[in-house]
């Protein structure tokens, strides 16, 4: 498969600010690729040194096997849309989406044609010649994707194009989003804080943070093997320990944590005794009231603190009876639970091979 | 309370009615009478309409009134040109912390009364002024050069007069304007040119007509700069006027020369808002 976009020790540095530190990846035609991270990692710097906006201060950016390095925006087969959509408020929709082809020299017939053609393809035919304050938030994204789609770019760049939406339009433009990029097929490079955006529509994500990758993988791989602390963190629920490695056989090490508590986990590598470690937890990795007869769980007894209830994400907020130490304890709505009364004593377990386990970064 | 606030409204309102009505309606009606009266040959004062003919069958009066329009047309458009520029510079390449700061560096100058402001411009540029002076020095020249007293020297000056009048509406219009609708442009295939008249100029076009229009009637009423910098041999229509009423002591004259000026920059202004398809709202706002 061809490689659409190649980035290669990227760095970008604001006077003694590292913004970029020499990232590195591809993304190959026709992905969907997700750049994830919290406010403030560079992100969106990263976009816009593809996009040409931005200089980088060391590397090479590559489009489709041809160097940027030097070549302005405007001359770039490649299309931001940007976080406030900046379409163009002097002009209609028709105009708007006709703005670069016109650029490009392109006949008024064929113009007409193609901007008919991408309306229609993202559902907005016969909006010509609306305004754009006529549109409604969900609207005028569609008209931004369409003034990029329109140019047929090598890639398009999303800034967090989702971000002004309210929650409800969110999550219909995340499936919508996912669907139209299906169906167009061209190269998505999108950037969010928002990790459930990121898992939902990508094929691979890249996790950022202070300007460098963490990792870059599929969403069922970042949820399931994070590879740092981080990732784990930052991608997820989780319920956090920190404590030491108590004995270490092969992948399964006894820990300690710093309430005291014993928990049995899977481990990467071989650990030593005595190494400060932090055990992530999935809230669903906890099962209620398991059946004796599940083998391999670490299994204690919880006081419910308060149950929070949120549809599908509904959760228990637990602690042990001996710790003020509060867990997260994913709540199934199926009704088998419905009888879990706040300071009602049930037993937890989960099973060793859930934990996530890294060794403590000494701080320095 | 609903008698308290109409009570307020009169007090606030009032000195601003009487202002109004006293010093500028009045007057108004006043000289307006006058325009249309003359002396006849007994003396006394009758109505007629020979004060206006006068201005037209008197080729020198229509003539500077021409020259007075086009030349502050011309004014106003070159200030803009040349406002634009720094405008753009101060609101969109500077670092904002110097933003304050250069904006007072174009306030400074209107500290000075444009009295002041103008002898300036005259001591560089007369003949023993200091521009001659250093063009001798440097041979460029070898005996001085009159630069006062023409058309390009009393433009120079209106348009140093006027300058800021078209600057701060500018900024105060392209500050509004969003800096990724210029990179969006940018991204989607337009160089400098275009994002200039698609983007900006669309964007700036209240801040431009609330400007031009200030500017134009500051120069087409202006007195002070044409005649100390354009001297005799640059005419303006104002100092027709002032030569009616204080040179000829001929007030009714110089009445009807006054409401041909005011007809002349209501037509220009409401034609410039026609074509810019502005309303007088929107750019007083």
């Amino acid at each position: 498969m061809q490689i659409d976009l190649s980035v290669r020790n990227i760095t970008k540095k604001f006077k003694d600010f590292i913004a970029v530190k020499s990232v590195s990846f591809d993304v190959k035609d026709g992905q969907f690729f997700s750049i994830l991270g919290p406010s403030g990692c560079g992100k969106t710097t990263l976009l816009r040194m593809i996009a040409g906006l931005t200089e980088p201060t060391e590397g090479v950016i590559e489009i489709r096997g041809k160097s940027m390095v030097g070549i302005p925006p405007n001359k770039r087969p490649v299309n931001l849309i940007f976080q406030q959509l900046a379409l163009f408020p002097m002009m209609n929709v028709g105009e708007n989406i006709a703005f670069g082809l016109f650029r490009r020299g392109e006949k008024k017939t064929i113009i007409k044609k193609k901007v008919e053609t991408i309306l229609e393809r993202v559902e907005l035919s016969g909006f010509e010649n609306k305004k754009i304050d006529q549109l409604s938030g969900g609207q005028k994204q569609r008209v931004a994707i369409a003034r990029c789609l329109v140019l047929e770019p090598a890639v398009l760049l999303l800034d967090e194009p989702l971000g002004a939406l309210d929650l409800k339009l969110r999550e219909q433009m995340k499936v919508e989003l996912k669907k139209l990029q299906a169906k167009v097929g061209t190269t998505f490079v999108y950037i969010t804080h928002d990790q459930s955006e990121a898992l939902v529509m990508s094929d691979f994500v890249a996790v950022m943070n202070n300007g460098e990758f963490e990792q870059i993988d599929t969403p069922q791989n970042l949820y399931n093997n994070p590879k740092t602390p981080f990732v784990a963190q930052f991608v997820g629920d989780n319920n956090t320990w920190t404590g030491r490695i108590r004995q270490c056989d092969k992948y399964i090490a006894e820990i300690e944590t710093d309430e005291g508590h014993l928990f049995r986990t899977k481990v990467e590598d071989a650990f030593q005794t005595g190494l400060s470690v932090d055990l992530f937890l999935r809230p669903e990795a906890m099962l209620i009231q398991p059946a004796p007869n599940i083998a391999n769980l670490n299994r204690f007894k919880v006081i419910i603190k308060s149950i929070l209830f949120d549809g599908a994400n509904s959760q228990l907020l637990a602690t042990r009876p001996d710790s003020k130490k509060e867990l997260l304890v994913a709540l199934p709505q199926n009704r088998q639970y419905d009888y879990i009364q706040v300071n009602d004593n049930i037993e937890i377990g989960w099973n060793e091979q859930s934990g996530i386990c890294f060794p403590r970064k000494q701080l320095p | 309370m609903k008698h308290q606030k109409r009570w307020a409204l009169f007090f606030f309102l009032t000195p601003v009615i009487l202002w109004l009505f006293l010093l500028i309606v009045l007057p108004h009606i006043d000289l307006l009478i006058m325009s249309f009266r003359i002396e006849n040959d007994a003396g006394e004062m009758v109505w007629s309409l020979s004060n206006y003919a006068q201005f037209f069958e008197e080729p020198i009066y229509w003539r500077t009134f021409v020259r007075t329009a086009v030349y502050s047309i011309l004014v106003t458009f070159l200030t803009f040109v040349i406002a634009l520029p720094v405008a753009l510079y101060i609101t969109k390449v500077v670092a904002p912390r110097f933003q304050g700061f250069l904006t007072l560096l174009l306030l400074l100058p209107f500290w000075v009364s444009e009295l002041v402001r103008v002898y300036g411009w005259m001591i560089l540029l007369r003949e023993s002024g200091v521009i001659n002076h250093f063009l001798i020095k440097l041979g460029i020249l070898n005996r001085p050069v009159e630069m006062l007293y023409n058309d390009a020297t009393m433009i120079l000056g209106l348009i140093y007069t006027s300058m800021l009048f078209m600057i701060v509406p500018l900024i105060a219009v392209l500050e509004s304007l969003d800096n990724s609708l210029i990179e969006a442009a940018y991204d989607l295939g337009a160089n400098m040119w275009t994002i200039l008249f698609k983007i900006i100029i669309p964007h700036a076009t209240p801040g431009i007509v609330s400007g031009s229009i200030v500017v134009f009637m500051l120069t087409l009423g202006n007195y002070l700069t044409p005649n100390l910098m354009g001297g005799k041999n640059s005419l303006w229509f104002t100092e027709q006027i002032y030569n009616q009423f204080i040179a000829s002591f001929n007030w009714n004259q110089g009445s009807a020369f006054g409401f041909l000026l005011l007809v002349l920059s209501s037509i220009v202004v409401w034609l410039g808002l026609k074509l810019t398809r502005q309303t007088l709202r929107t750019v007083v706002k």
